[in-house]
This record gives C-alpha cells, structure tokens and sequence, in this order.
C-alpha cells in the first residue's frame, strides 16, 4: 500500500503544465474560438513532442509505456489550463484502443501528433467533440469500436456554450469503418468517464484559485470581500469538494490500470466521476457568486472555466448517472 | 503508487480479524456514560491491551506494536467493521497520548502511558467553559502556583467521560495577567484530588452523557503540568490536529456504518415498496463518501509516512467525517420512515452524529481555518 505519485510522474505533470502555462493561455484560448479548427496553433505539436499524446502506448509501439495513473494527473493539468484540444478523448481513450488494436498505420501517427482523433461512445451521448477538425474517429457500435476516416464522416454542428467544445452529431457507414478488434469498449467508456472526472478536479481546482486570488483583492466595505465568513465558508466547501474527489480518481486510475474484474472497475471510476462531478459543478456556482457581476461577463476570463466544468460534470455520465452504476455495482439496483 | 496490500499488511489484517473474532463480547454493553457501561468497556480495554491491541500505534515500551500508518488504518477498519464496543480511553489515546508524547518528560510518559495503555486510567478532556466554547482561549479556569502544587479554581464543562475518568487533562490560566493565548497551562488533573465536583449533564437524547467539573481551591502537583508552564495553547493545538485529523475519527468507523447503510437499503429494496429511487441514491452517495474519506486518509498518510506534516489540513477531514456521519445517519432514518423515532441504534447513532459539527471545533470554526490557513484568504 503506498497511494502517492512516483517522482517520474510528478516531473512528468511538471512538465506539461509549463507546457500549458506558456502555450495554452486564457488569449490563446481565445483565440483558438476564432479560428477556423479550435484549435490552439501549435499546441498539439508541442503535445506530440513533450510525449503526452504517446503516455498510454506502450513503449515496443512507439509509446511512452505509462499507464493510467499517469494520465490522470496530467488531464487534471489540461483541465485546470482549460485546454480546448480533445486531448482526453486522443491520449486516455484512444491511443490505448488502437494499440490494443495493433492498428499501427493509425497508431503512429496519433502519437506524432499528425493525426486528432476523437471518440463517438454512447456514454458520451450524440455529440462528439471536435469532429470536424479529427481525422479519425473511435466510434461505439453494435457493442464494438470502429475506427472511422474523417473523410466517410459527415458531421453536423451543434451549438455548445463552451466554446472550446466543438460538438457535431455524426454520420457515418460502419460497414465501411474499420473495426478495432482487441479494444474494449466498457473499458474505452471507463476511461472516458476517469479522463473526465480528473480535467473536472483540474477545472475546480482553477476555479477555486482563481476566486481566492479575486476575493482577496477586490474590496468592499473597505475591507477585502474575502474576509467575509460567508465568503469563506463557501470556499472550504469547494476545497473540501476537491480535497475529496482527487484521491477517488487516481484510486480509481490505479483500478483501471490493475484491475480486470469490470465490475470492480466500473465501480471505481464511477465513484470518482460522482465526486467530480458534484465537486465541479460545486466551484462553478462558488466562483461565479463570489465574483459576483463581473463573473456574469464574456470578457472575464472566468467563464472559460464555468463553462467547461458545466459541460464537463455532465459529460460521460453525471453524478447522479454515476452513482446508479455504483448502485448496480453495490447490488442495489437491478 | 501500489494500492495492493502487501503480504505483510494481509497477515496484519488476518491477525486483527481473528483476535477481534475470538475475543469479542459476547453480551452487548450499556453506555459508556452510565456507571455499569463504564467499566464493562474499561475491562474490554484491558482485554485489548492483553491482547497487545489496545494502542497498536504506540511503542511496543509503552504497551503497543509500532504499527506504521497503513497497519494502524487496517487495524480501524477491521475493528469498526467487526462491531466490538466503542473505546472508552478514545479522549486519552487519541488526544492526549500524541501531546505528551510530543511534550511529556520522561517521567510523565513513563507513568501515564502504561496506565492509558491498559485501561487503568481512563481520561476525560477539560477544555470548554461556559464562557469559552469556540473561543477556547478565553478559558478563565485558574492554576496559581503555590510550593509544590497548583491551586486550581473555575469551571470546565462538555468533558466527555467526564464523570466516571480518572483524570482529566485541562487547559487552564496560570498567568492570570496574560491576555487570552499566552499565560495558559496544560494541567493533568487527578479525578480524586479534593476540591473536585463533578456533574454528569444530560445529553440530548436523556442518557447522561458529557459531564461539568467545578475546581474549588483544588490542589494539582505541579509535576503535572505538560509542557512549559504557559505554553498550554501551542500543547493543546498540537493535540486539536489529532484530534480533528487521524486519530479521532479513522475512515473504518464510518466504512463500516456505510456497509450497515448499505445492508438496511439491500433489505427494503426486497420488500414489496422497494426502495426509493431517491433514497437509493443517498444510500449510494453516503457509501462513495465514506470511501473517499478513506482514500483520502490513505493519501495523507503517505504524505506524513514520508515526512510530511498533516497540520490544518485536518480541518478539512474534521469537516467531512462529521457532516457526512450525520448524513448517513439521516439517510438511515428516512429509510426506517415511521420507524426513525423509535429507538433503535441508528436512533442513537443519529444522535451521536449530531454533536460531529460541534465537537472538537465546530465546523464553522474549521471553515474558517480553512479558508484562512490552507486557501490564504484574508483574516480582516
């Protein structure tokens, strides 16, 4: 028993949050809304060459070998940078998809980071994330995974109030798609669902960083408004909801990673997207009263955050959603 | 990062599992606040400690086995989950015994930790007065040196055990010039030292629960002073960490009232009315939490295992464990219906749940210490 993190991960994650501090900023975010793609110009490339998009190959196909204990901690990074790239989709879903597939002609180039590619599973619900710029799609049917060229994919936007989530509903032939035998789906689906729930804990952790640094400058009454206990309070229980989370979602990578039996899987990773879930919508409300009007703004940088932690908190299953599984997995729903 | 038992922690945890199994009361007990429930749980904590059980963590020289962390969790868990009767020495071992270990001289540690150890000498806390509740340091309860001894006049209240211990570790002031924080002693105070009264208080419920003291020129030998005269805030402080963090309240406690949570909702649900959507879902989200306090312990410790240090952050847990007792417990209740009000042991649990948010700082004074000692924000 020893639940901490190796120093190799931690210099990992070190990294790549120097890698989002300097190039993924709240203006390249911005940014990347009025681009053509919506993407952050060479962000992805950047990626590809600090090896995050390679973590969870392994290392005799080109991959870095790590597992999901390690990517948890740097998507809790991505969300806390508020990174618009399917990076959770690509690195945690499907790199390990297709290297379990033995799909190397699409393999190599996901991990370059010359291709994108994204995922359409049901438990992620009718829109898919960046559909239009990804060049393959990891798509759920009849029980299995396909991977699917951008070309035979014709896409249909869908307005999200994030803007860094481009959404479409996608069409497709699955007789035409390649189908990934060897991947798992219910094992895609859980670590879609543990991907989510660490940028979740990443986006709370901002926006409790965030309102902590505002609270503490902006006066009133004379005095910061951070003084307040009713402001106070409201921060614990933000904190508290992270404090909390956190540790379910990397004891729950750590399930993903050595644990065979689904259901034990599926518990686990449900707990933590049930926490994470309540623990981000929690630091969105917190943030947006404690800023009070000038959270309420699109020019605040602020709603880069509440945004993404309400679009995530629902994606892959909401708390509520979540908790049925772990229902199920504790024999009280049939 | 290897969240595997390894082959020595399952040995540990074989060993606790068939000690507790084999040497379990067969009769429940009454209340520990009562007279008879007493020393009905001071003979199961000398059963324990002859099974070298009694304070795992402690050096085997003081009557434990230097369990590390990990095998002192295992230990909670598997003592809670085997529903033996609660520990009447809780206050002592895990609220004084840190502090003098930190602060006792050698003497001190020599007599008192033995006798904690097996029961011997059972210990109530002294630290509220009417007067200074969340604000402890405005305690008015005096300790005035004279020869050899303390002379000790004033008022504690809310001691837990207070009536039955046989001593009671007190936060008193010796400086009576000093201003609130400075000036303030520790006192170890015997039960019988003349001059003492006791009062048992009611608790909500009727049962006598908590206790007043009343010190009328009460003598204390100084040699019972823990720590430097005038340093009893930074003493107690360093007890108020254990007591809100690791040691009070252990993540097998609340695992294991999950587990009896999760077992009354499997019942209803093969009942006619099944069970609730709603209440199935607090069912649920009470068990999550538990296990999330629990992974959230196994995090802390392996940050102190390397040296880490655990200090407001157990404001944190101390808000957790309380609020989410006492929300298990009222989902308990909500699952019985028209049966909640009639007594039952999650009656009792549910009312014992109630006094989490208030006991050991209350959770609004732990918020504050979060806001301001683990997020920075500003006092005024």
């Amino acid at each position: 028993m020893h639940f901490s993190f190796s120093e190799e991960h931690d210099m990992f994650r070190d990294t790549v949050r120097e890698v989002f501090a300097g190039e993924c900023s709240a203006e390249a975010i911005r940014a990347s809304w009025e681009s053509d793609d919506g993407r952050v110009a060479g962000l992805w490339a950047t990626l590809a060459e600090v090896g995050v998009l390679a973590t969870m190959a392994p290392t005799e196909m080109g991959g870095l070998g790590m597992d999901e204990v390690a990517s948890v901690r740097l998507l809790e990074e991505a969300g806390y940078a508020g990174v618009p790239e399917p990076l959770m989709e690509h690195m945690a879903v499907a790199v390990p998809a297709l290297a379990a597939a033995r799909a190397s002609q699409l393999l190599d180039p996901a991990l370059s980071g010359q291709s994108t590619v994204t995922l359409a599973l049901a438990s992620g619900g009718p829109n898919v994330v960046a559909a239009a710029s990804a060049d393959l799609v990891i798509a759920e049917h009849a029980g299995s995974l396909l991977a699917v060229d951008s070309q035979a994919v014709t896409v249909e936007p869908r307005d999200s109030i994030d803007e860094s989530r481009r959404l479409f509903e996608i069409r497709f032939d699955p007789g035409a798609a390649e189908p990934l035998v060897g991947a798992d789906l219910a094992l895609a689906a859980d670590r879609a669902a543990l991907g989510t729930a660490a940028q979740c804990v990443g986006v709370a952790r901002r926006l409790l960083d965030t309102t902590v640094e505002y609270v503490t400058e902006r006066r009133q009454f004379g005095k910061p408004v951070g003084t307040y206990q009713a402001v106070k309070h409201r921060l614990a229980d933000v904190r508290l909801g992270i404090e909390f989370s956190a540790p379910l979602v990397y004891r729950a990578a750590w399930t993903v990673a050595h644990c065979d039996d689904a259901l034990l899987r599926g518990r686990d990773v449900s707990m933590a997207k049930a926490m994470a879930s309540d623990a981000v919508d929690r630091a969105c409300r917190a943030a947006l009263q404690c800023h009070g009007a000038i959270g309420y703004t699109f020019e605040y940088d602020l709603q880069i955050w509440l945004k993404r932690g309400w679009s995530l908190s629902g994606a892959y299953g909401d708390a509520r959603q979540h908790r049925d599984r772990v229902a199920a997995a504790l024999g009280l729903l049939r | 990062m290897d969240l595997e038992l390894s082959p020595r922690y399952v040995e540990f945890r074989d060993e606790i599992q068939t000690w507790l199994h084999e040497n379990r009361p067969t009769e429940p007990f009454s209340s520990m606040d009562s007279a008879d429930g007493f020393e009905q749980h001071r003979v199961w904590e000398r059963t324990l400690f002859e099974g070298g059980w009694s304070v795992p963590a402690w050096p085997k020289a003081y009557g434990g086995r230097d369990c590390d962390l990990t095998e002192w969790l295992i230990y909670e868990e598997e003592y809670w989950l085997s529903g033996v009767p609660g520990r009447v020495s809780a206050n002592g071992v895990s609220l004084l015994a840190p502090t003098i270990f930190n602060f006792g001289t050698k003497a001190q540690q020599d007599y008192f930790l033995p006798r904690m150890a097996s029961g011997e000498q059972i210990w109530a806390q002294g630290w509220s007065e009417p007067e200074a509740g969340s604000d402890l340091a405005a305690v008015k309860t005096t300790a005035v040196r004279d020869g050899d001894d303390y002379v000790v006049n004033g008022q504690k209240t809310w001691c837990s055990r207070g009536k039955y211990a046989d001593w009671i570790f007190c936060i008193v002031r010796t400086d009576p010039t000093a201003q609130r924080h400075a000036g303030l002693s520790y006192l170890l105070v015997p039960a019988d030292a003349p001059g003492m009264t006791r009062r048992t208080i009611r608790r909500l419920d009727g049962e006598s629960g908590f206790a007043e003291v009343f010190f009328d020129d009460c003598r204390v030998s100084a040699d019972h002073v823990l720590g430097e005269p005038g340093q009893g805030w930074a003493v107690a402080m360093a007890a108020a960490g254990s007591e809100r963090g690791l040691s009070l309240r252990s993540p097998g406690r609340f695992m294991a009232a999950a587990e009896r949570l999760r077992l009354l909702a499997a019942e209803l649900s093969e009942t006619a009315d099944g069970l609730d959507a709603r209440l199935r879902d607090e069912v649920v989200d009470a068990w999550i939490r538990a296990e999330a306090y629990r992974w959230q312990t196994y995090f802390v410790a392996a940050e102190l295992m390397a040296g880490g240090d655990l200090g407001s952050e157990a404001s944190l847990m101390k808000v957790f464990w309380s609020e989410m007792d006492l929300e298990l417990h009222a989902t308990a209740l909500r699952l019985l219906g028209d049966e909640a009000e009639v007594h039952s042991d999650w009656l009792g649990g549910y009312v014992f749940s109630l006094g989490g948010p208030i006991y050991a700082g209350t959770n609004e004074i732990q918020r504050n210490i979060i806001a301001e000692r683990v997020l920075g924000l500003p006092r005024r």
